[in-house]
């Protein structure tokens, strides 16, 4: 598997160790096991934490990580990615402790800490039914009381967490976090599955028991780890393209019709090399927007922006056409082509589709033709 | 992401001395040549000042060994260079000479031949062209029939090359001709240099859809070329073209790629003036080029990999074939979008030069736009179709995985 980035030695044994721990233990024979209920996971959490001690990889040395960053996240969701696995990662480590790390506050450095050691899984429940993927479209209500009252839709891994975020406007209609545990009073639940075989939860509150966790708008910080999010899922994106190309290789070599391997057919070879372009390029590019995050917000959502829209594209040409080369096997549920198909239209949709990301780049162009 | 936003202290200083001298030496009429041109190179009458301006500083070859004239520059200069020269929208030169004959000369050249080709190739004073493809070979190059039989000191040509861009301003051509015809067809082939002057050789001008004259077939009858000519050894010929073709970094895209979409950016502000915020074709130049600009983004990010790789010594043997591949597709696809944002005037067909010459004003963009369309439908056909590039791509994809 070719890295997003020259990893470096200490990088280069954290992604290979977990690669050799995933093949051993969450291969794709066992991943149905491991999404059969939201619970099942556990094994694979517990690795992570425990055998691999991996959760604090991207986490500061304060909150008893190693001392990485985002790059770290993106080594490890190219991993997670290549086994059909992103959660609860992604919502718990990259955007539960990302807001956490940043939020500042007794409680929220005391839920970091257990981040790191896999007691704590924090999950943001941000969009809305009729906010579409907008995290700022939220209606939910955080009284002075500490009283939550609202809707959350869609929220990944809630199943699995132990906190819930949740973002809601106070009096003022100033955007807050409120701090919510699973079992509080005044909570209707819905689990359900996705399309990608992972969890999450429709959520409704009714004058719910909450802490506020920041004072002031929470929203900037919100689209920091969107952004943050985004790339990552951009990384995760490329594991599993990587893998869905390395797969539909092998089958076209051994597969044969009209007396000979489908490979040497011209057609599919174009296929081929298309898929390979488009995710050479979305590699490089997850790469180079990474190096472009401490930028100031309107730069770097341009460039998560416009990284995205590269990975979509390569998603929907890679995974399209893994399914199409593998035939009728590609349908199935057998094959891990399917899931990965599965994984990379989600991925396509993330945070709004190719016409979103392509405004905030236009927006942003615009705004840089008025600056000159 | 831009270069602007990202270069190290020593990368500005170097830009400032770039824009520096472009500032001094590139002159209006230059620019305007430039800023006409709608095929993949300025005509040689406009580009040769231009290219000794650069010669006259030292910067017409800096991609050449510094004994030979090249500068030395790290990578990250190159690419400065190619962006700073694309920004200001200086003429494109055209690369038969410096980017494609001489790299071969320094690497299969005796040194009597690096003598007689390479100085003038630098000064500028020498103008190539590039005899590769015949009317039956054209994607299946090794199937060429242009014959070069030995002949005491000379070798005797007979046959025709075709697609030979600018041979009507060039005063050398190197060619693939046969020299062999037993065995594979690979092999009988050799690289042979000479002068255009020669009795026997006459060049036919080719008009192609966009109006323009950069192509031509030349016809070689009973030509008598020197045998110091014969680059390497008789039949090896394939195996230096090969060379060009793994070595002939014709540089990134990006650049030149960057530079259109600032001039494509300012053509739609200009075109769209006027119009209503929820104007279709003003939506759909706006969208067309926020995803030209991703597109360039994620284009980019490779090219400056497959650099990195290339100064660490790791480059893929396939990176040019993608490159081209990509280069080429971004390359139309932006002419697309330019035709879309000239919208009616479009349609006008005259010379570039004559649009402003009469009272009734025609806008010279517009007439840009569809020729550098018409022109840049050669960018998929030229240097390996982009069939062929597939082809080679799935190819090492199967067998290395």
């Amino acid at each position: 598997m070719d890295p997003i980035f020259q990893l470096d030695d200490t990088q280069a044994l954290l992604q290979g160790s977990l690669q050799r721990w995933l093949n051993d233990h969450a291969n794709f024979d066992q991943r149905a096991k491991l999404l059969a209920a939201p619970g099942a996971i556990q094994p694979l959490w517990a690795g992570l934490a425990e055998q691999l001690g991996l959760l604090g990889a991207a986490l500061p040395e304060a909150a008893g990580g190693q001392g990485g960053g985002l790059a770290e996240h993106l080594v490890i969701l190219q991993a997670l990615g290549q086994a059909l696995l992103p959660e609860p990662y992604t919502a718990c480590v990259v955007t539960g402790a990302g807001l956490l790390q940043r939020l500042g506050g007794a409680t929220a450095q005391r839920l970091l800490a257990g981040v790191a050691d896999g007691t704590v899984r924090p999950v943001l429940a941000a969009l809305e039914p009729a906010g579409r993927h907008h995290i700022d479209q939220v209606a939910s209500r955080l009284g002075a009381d500490g009283r939550l009252t609202g809707r959350k839709t869609l929220v990944r891994a809630a199943p699995q967490a132990t906190h819930w975020l949740v973002s809601a406007r106070d009096d003022s209609g100033t955007l807050r976090l409120a701090l919510v545990l699973p079992d509080a009073a005044g909570i209707t639940r819905r689990d359900l599955r996705l399309a990608d075989g992972s969890w999450a939860s429709e959520l409704a509150f009714d004058g719910t028991p909450a802490e506020a966790l920041q004072d002031g708008d929470v929203l900037p910080l919100l689209q920091q780890v969107a952004d943050e999010a985004l790339l990552a899922t951009g990384a995760e994106a490329i594991g599993v393209m990587q893998r869905l190309l390395h797969e539909t290789l092998d089958y076209v070599r051994q597969r044969k019709q009209f007396g000979v391997a489908i490979a040497s057919f011209q057609v599919t070879q174009h296929r081929l090399a298309d898929m390979h372009t488009a995710l050479l390029q979305a590699r490089a590019l997850v790469g180079a927007t990474l190096a472009a995050m401490g930028q100031p917000a309107a730069d770097r959502a341009r460039a998560v922006a416009s990284c995205q829209v590269q990975v979509a594209r390569a998603a929907r040409i890679v995974g399209q056409s893994a399914v199409q080369l593998h035939g009728g096997m590609g349908m199935t549920e057998e094959l891990a082509i399917g899931h990965g198909f599965k994984r990379l239209t989600l991925i396509e949709q993330h945070q709004g589709g190719l016409a979103v990301h392509l405004q905030r780049v236009a927006r942003w162009q615009a705004a840089q033709a008025l600056a000159a | 992401m831009t270069s602007t936003t990202t270069l190290p202290a020593d990368g500005q200083a170097f830009r400032a001395e770039v824009r520096q001298f472009l500032a001094e030496a590139l002159t209006p009429e230059m620019r305007l040549a430039g800023r006409r041109t709608a095929g993949i190179f300025t005509d040689a009458p406009e580009a040769r000042p231009w290219f000794a301006a650069l010669a006259r500083k030292g910067w017409s070859v800096p991609h050449w060994p510094v004994e030979w004239g090249g500068t030395g520059w790290t990578p990250r200069q190159h690419d400065i260079f190619a962006s700073e020269l694309a920004a200001a929208g200086a003429p494109a030169n055209a690369p038969q000479g410096p980017c494609m004959v001489a790299p071969v000369v320094l690497a299969f050249g005796t040194d009597e031949q690096k003598q007689r080709w390479l100085p003038a190739i630098r000064d500028g004073s020498d103008y190539w062209c590039q005899g590769y493809s015949e009317p039956g070979s054209g994607s299946d190059l090794a199937s060429l029939q242009c014959r070069a039989v030995r002949d005491g000191d000379h070798y005797v040509i007979n046959g025709t090359k075709i697609w030979t861009t600018h041979a009507q301003y060039a005063n050398r051509i190197f060619c693939l001709v046969r020299t062999s015809t037993a065995g594979k067809p690979q092999q009988g082939i050799s690289f042979l240099l000479f002068d255009m002057d020669l009795p026997g050789i006459t060049v036919r001008p080719i008009l192609s859809i966009s109006g323009d004259h950069e192509l031509n077939q030349v016809f070689f009858d009973d030509v008598r070329v020197p045998a110091s000519a014969l680059l390497g050894q008789e039949n090896q010929g394939w195996t230096i073209a090969k060379y060009l073709l793994v070595h002939e970094r014709g540089g990134a895209y990006t650049p030149a790629l960057r530079a259109r979409l600032a001039r494509l950016q300012s053509m739609a502000a200009a075109a769209f003036a006027d119009s209503p915020a929820d104007d279709a074709e003003r939506h759909a130049a706006f969208t067309g080029l926020a995803d030209a600009q991703c597109r360039i983004d994620a284009l980019q990010a490779l090219e400056q990999q497959v650099l990195g790789d290339r100064i660490a010594g790791r480059e893929s043997p396939i990176a040019p074939s993608v490159g081209k591949l990509l280069g080429t597709e971004l390359r139309q696809h932006l002419t697309e979008l330019a035709v879309l944002i000239a919208g009616p005037y479009a349609a006008a067909r005259l010379p570039i030069g004559e649009a402003g010459a009469h009272a009734l004003l025609l806008p010279e963009d517009a007439l840009w736009a569809m020729g550098t369309y018409l022109n840049d439908r050669a960018a998929s056909i030229y240097a390996g179709t982009n069939e062929v590039q597939r082809n080679l791509i799935a190819q090492h994809l199967l067998s290395a995985h």
